[in-house]
């Protein structure tokens, strides 16, 4: 099991153990988690907008092209922006630091 | 000014699965009216991918999004279905064995059964999560620009980073008294013709142009906008002033409404029995990617499939005194309105 950290959109910690093989998404939604991911990862939407820690930010890597314009219709977008139905849970990512966008 | 119409089942979502239960119900001898949020029917294959092949349709190696859902209609069509195009439906409400649907126009349709095959919810603009902008919209926050004169001699700011975007603050330069176009930022994502006229037009001064910036906030006095709030993606604010703020966002997909049809829910989709695909509310169906039961996949097979089972138990609520006389297609012939024997 892969270990992320999310703190939600109150501010809340969460520990997740994602199973490697799922997208970070999936992961997410599978814990209970509030994430939307309206168009089920097929980056049609942009509902599934994680922020990565700045200091983990090299382990995911940036955004393809694609996945860039998707973003363009996420809010509080930042630097270390990332959909999270576009990242592979794997060992490289164990213990990686992410939260939820602001809601308002 | 409400008007009611009446029929045998109402289908709420014209998506490919709210189409194909034109065909299911109508198979059977039943009327449908179908009410779609949007101005054009096909739901996720319209409206986010009518280029892309699918391949996972059985018979059909690949087809466009497009194409499938130009075929679901044609394959409907014999059946004469309404369709009330540009509404929500907004409300469901029972009289004894009568369910009516009421309309963001505030006209209803009776019908003894509805469908809902609603996907994610009705689509409509992807609104700037900003406290206090809906009590601002239509007046001072737009998603869409219908007449350009009432933008003459104001002070617009614009935001996103498309085709929408870009091509009506190009438009809009002529009118306003100022543009500011605010993207995350600063690659557009838009025709390489606008983008040269875009640089032009920014050179020239009509432009102004906020990358990487992103809306923060509004402030409005009296229900009118006066400035919008936007932060550099490295944190720092600014106000800029203005009477109007165009966001083009994209779509996004919200229950709203059907959240307080009485159906049970789990988050965002609608609990039904798989054997039936009857709601906790009897004569009320769910269908597609909004219906939810154990092992559910949201996938356009398996909701075509949903369909046709809703359709077997609506026929029951329908015509309670008529025997389910099971016939298959080739046997029935072609599709025609035909009240079921
Ligand atoms: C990029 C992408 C690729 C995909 N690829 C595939 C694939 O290869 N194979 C596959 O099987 N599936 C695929 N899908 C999923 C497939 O598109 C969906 O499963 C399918 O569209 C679901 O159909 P639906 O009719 O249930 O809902 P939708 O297509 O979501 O349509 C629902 C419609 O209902 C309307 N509506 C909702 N609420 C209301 C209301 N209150 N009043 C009025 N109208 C309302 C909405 O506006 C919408 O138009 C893909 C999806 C995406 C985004
Ligand atoms: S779920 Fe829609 S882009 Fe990730």
């Amino acid at each position: 099991m892969i270990s992320l950290t999310v703190l939600d959109a109150d501010g809340i910690s969460h520990t997740v153990e994602a199973k490697p093989g799922l997208t970070v998404m999936e992961a997410l939604r599978a814990a209970g988690l509030p994430l939307k991911a309206a168009c089920g990862g097929s980056l049609a939407c942009a509902t599934c907008h994680v922020i990565i820690a700045e200091k983990d930010f090299v382990r995911v890597g940036p955004p393809s092209e694609d996945e860039e314009d998707m973003l363009d219709q996420g809010f509080d977008v930042n630097r270390t922006s990332r959909l999270a139905c576009q990242i592979k849970v794997s060992s490289d990512i164990d213990g990686l630091s992410i939260r939820f966008p602001r809601q308002s | 000014m409400s008007r009611h119409a009446q029929t045998d089942v109402v289908i709420i979502g014209a998506g490919p699965i709210g189409l194909s239960a034109i065909f299911a119900c109508g198979h059977l001898g039943m009327r449908c009216h179908v009410i779609e949020a949007l101005s054009d029917v096909g739901g996720q294959c319209t409206a986010l991918y009518p280029e892309k092949p699918i391949y996972d349709i059985p018979g059909f190696p690949a087809i466009a999004a497009g194409e499938l859902i130009a075929r679901l209609m044609a394959q409907a069509a014999p059946f004469a279905p309404t369709f009330h195009l540009g509404q929500q439906a907004v409300k469901l409400t029972r009289a004894g064995d009568i369910l009516s649907v009421e309309m963001s126009s505030g006209s209803t349709i009776a019908a003894r059964a509805v469908i809902i095959a609603a996907g994610g919810g009705a689509f409509g603009p992807n609104r700037p999560p900003l406290a206090g902008i809906e009590r601002l919209e239509g007046t001072s926050v737009h998603y869409w620009v219908k007449d350009t004169a009432a933008f003459t001699g104001k002070r617009i700011v614009i935001a996103g980073g498309g085709d929408s975007a870009v091509d009506w603050a190009i438009a809009l330069s002529e009118h306003a008294q100022s543009i500011t176009l605010v993207h995350r930022r600063e690659r557009f994502r838009c025709a390489p013709a606008s983008l040269q006229k875009l640089d032009e037009l920014t050179r020239r001064g009509l432009i102004a142009l906020k990358v990487p910036y992103q809306l923060a906030a509004l402030q409005a006095e009296a229900g009118k906008l006066e400035a919008i709030e936007i932060g550099h993606i490295d944190g720092q604010r600014e106000w800029l002033e203005a009477e109007h703020l165009l966001a083009f966002y994209g779509i996004a997909s919200d229950l709203g409404p059907l959240r307080d049809f009485g159906v049970g829910l789990s988050e965002e989709q609608i609990l039904v029995d798989p054997a039936t695909m009857e709601t906790s509310e009897r004569s009320v169906f769910a269908v597609g990617d909004i219906s939810l039961y154990p092992s559910k996949q949201k996938l356009i097979v398996t909701g075509f499939a949903e369909a046709v089972t809703a359709a077997r138990t609506v026929y029951e609520r329908i015509f309670p005194d008529r025997p389910f006389h099971f016939q298959h297609s080739t046997d029935r012939g072609p599709p025609q309105l035909q009240p079921a024997q």
